[in-house]
């Protein structure tokens, strides 16, 4: 190391802030040299006066009181943004970002809620009913025949009503699955309109009812009572479908089959 | 103008962070911490963590402004407006040195003042290749200084120009690592060190004058 490169090292030297080869290096050039072994020590020697605590201006006493003065006032000014606060917005933004795209995302997956699933399974059920030639297991205008037909198949017994005077003559029943479980499928008619009531048993003996829902052109209502789930389905105009409802529903509760 | 350095930085002084003297993610009332974020609940939290951090590094804050300024009441307004800003935009101190974080603020405030109130001091003081190089017409044992001449080291230090003053006053007064004062000037460490070179060979040039006017 020549005296030039010792010379530009000589103040990173003196405050410890070279590595250790540099280091090892610059106390070897100062060991062999007289001329940059002086200047060392003039170093030295200036740093030493400037540790003096007569150079180091202590802050005034009162100066931390001022500061804290000022500085409180300064919080107070900020005092109308009350519990709003920017620092929130660093959790905040990043948290309704993931909100979002949880929002825009689970759809996705989740799909269609159950009760939607289980009304576009009431639709397919009733248009395949009307499409092979397969409405009624057990066709007769007759509760009575209709009604013990389900006897050993399932294990509920479906209210089975006679609204031919009404308007809506019995067609006949036959077995179904929805919901994962085999139901009553009870088949009534207006007209050439077809009505499919299909009926389970409900978990709660509440009664409920839902408005009515279209779907492809057929109307879907459903309703339970008397522990008991009922969807009707049927291309019928609402206003006759919603008369058939209320005419089934008051004749169930006439008359326990 | 500035001097190449073909120095690799020691890696102690590259990599090893600062200790921070306050761990504001630490629980303390108030203060809920959640995976490393710090929900800072109200103003009061604010106020109360900004004091912690802040307060103990006033005496540097004061002794940095009073060497800038190079006068009391002026040192004090600084210090005071200095503590506003930094309470202002406390909330992008994420921990850390604080002595450091503050003595950047107190120095830009200074520096601001400066320039508006000393602008024909501040464009004649950078001369630094004047007197870069090591002065060998200069008699080393004139350097005999003595414990009374506290007088005449303060008047050659304020003589030095803001420059090379500060990171005299960072370094040998303060005590701070390069890496802290480099922090603090905002510049990267090869200039704090040949900086700090030049302050000191001027530094010493004034000295050896001085002493030689008084022998």
């Amino acid at each position: 190391m020549d005296c030039t490169h010792a010379q530009t090292l000589l103040d990173t030297y003196l405050d410890q802030e070279l590595d250790a080869v540099r280091n090892s290096e610059v106390e070897e050039h100062l060991h062999g040299c007289a001329r940059c072994s002086q200047s060392y020590q003039d170093r030295q020697v200036i740093r030493q006066s400037l540790k003096t605590e007569s150079l180091y201006f202590k802050a005034p006493a009162d100066l931390q009181k001022r500061i804290q003065r000022s500085v409180r006032q300064a919080a107070k000014a900020e005092a109308p943004v009350g519990w709003f606060s920017w620092s929130w917005i660093k959790i905040a933004a990043p948290m309704a970002a993931v909100a979002l795209v949880v929002l825009m995302i689970v759809p996705y997956f989740v799909g269609p809620s159950s009760d939607e699933l289980l009304t576009q399974e009431v639709v397919g059920s009733h248009i395949r009913s009307l499409m092979v030639n397969h409405l009624a297991d057990v066709p007769s205008t007759d509760q009575h025949t209709v009604n013990p037909w389900f006897n050993g198949k399932l294990d509920f017994s479906p209210p089975v009503s006679d609204l031919a005077s009404a308007g809506f003559p019995l067609v006949g029943g036959r077995l179904d699955y929805l919901n994962n479980r085999p139901v009553a499928a009870l088949v009534y008619q207006r007209d050439n309109h077809v009505i499919n009531v299909f009926v389970w048993p409900s978990d709660s003996s509440t009664q409920s009812s839902a408005p009515i829902k279209t779907r492809q052109g057929y109307h879907v209502v459903r309703w339970a009572s008397s522990g008991m789930n009922f969807w009707a389905v049927s291309d019928l105009e609402q206003n006759q479908l919603a008369k058939f409802i209320d005419l089934l529903k008051s004749s169930a509760g006439n008359s326990p089959s | 103008m500035t001097q190449a350095f073909d120095i690799q930085f020691p890696k102690r002084f590259v990599d090893s962070p600062q200790a921070p003297e306050y761990s504001l993610g630490k629980s303390r009332v108030g203060n809920k911490t959640v995976g490393g974020v710090v929900l800072t609940l109200g103003r009061q939290d604010k106020l109360v963590r900004f004091e912690q951090a802040i307060l103990p590094h006033l005496n540097a804050a004061y002794n940095l402004a009073r060497w800038l300024t190079r006068n009391e009441h002026d040192a004090q307004d600084m210090v005071q407006e200095a503590s506003l800003r930094a309470f202002k935009f406390f909330d992008g101190f994420h921990g850390g040195d604080a002595r450091a974080w503050l003595l950047a603020t107190v120095r830009n405030t200074c520096y601001t003042w400066l320039q508006q109130n000393r602008r024909s001091q501040l464009t004649t003081a950078f001369d630094e290749e004047i007197h870069s190089v090591e002065d060998d017409t200069m008699n080393p044992s004139a350097l005999a200084l003595k414990s009374g001449d506290v007088e005449m080291v303060r008047e050659s230090l304020e003589e030095l120009p803001d420059e090379f003053r500060e990171v005299v006053v960072l370094r040998d007064l303060e005590e701070l690592s390069y890496k802290q004062i480099a922090e603090v000037i905002n510049a990267p460490l090869g200039t704090v060190m040949s900086r700090l070179a030049r302050a000191r060979g001027r530094l010493k040039q004034i000295l050896c004058s001085r002493l030689k006017e008084k022998a």
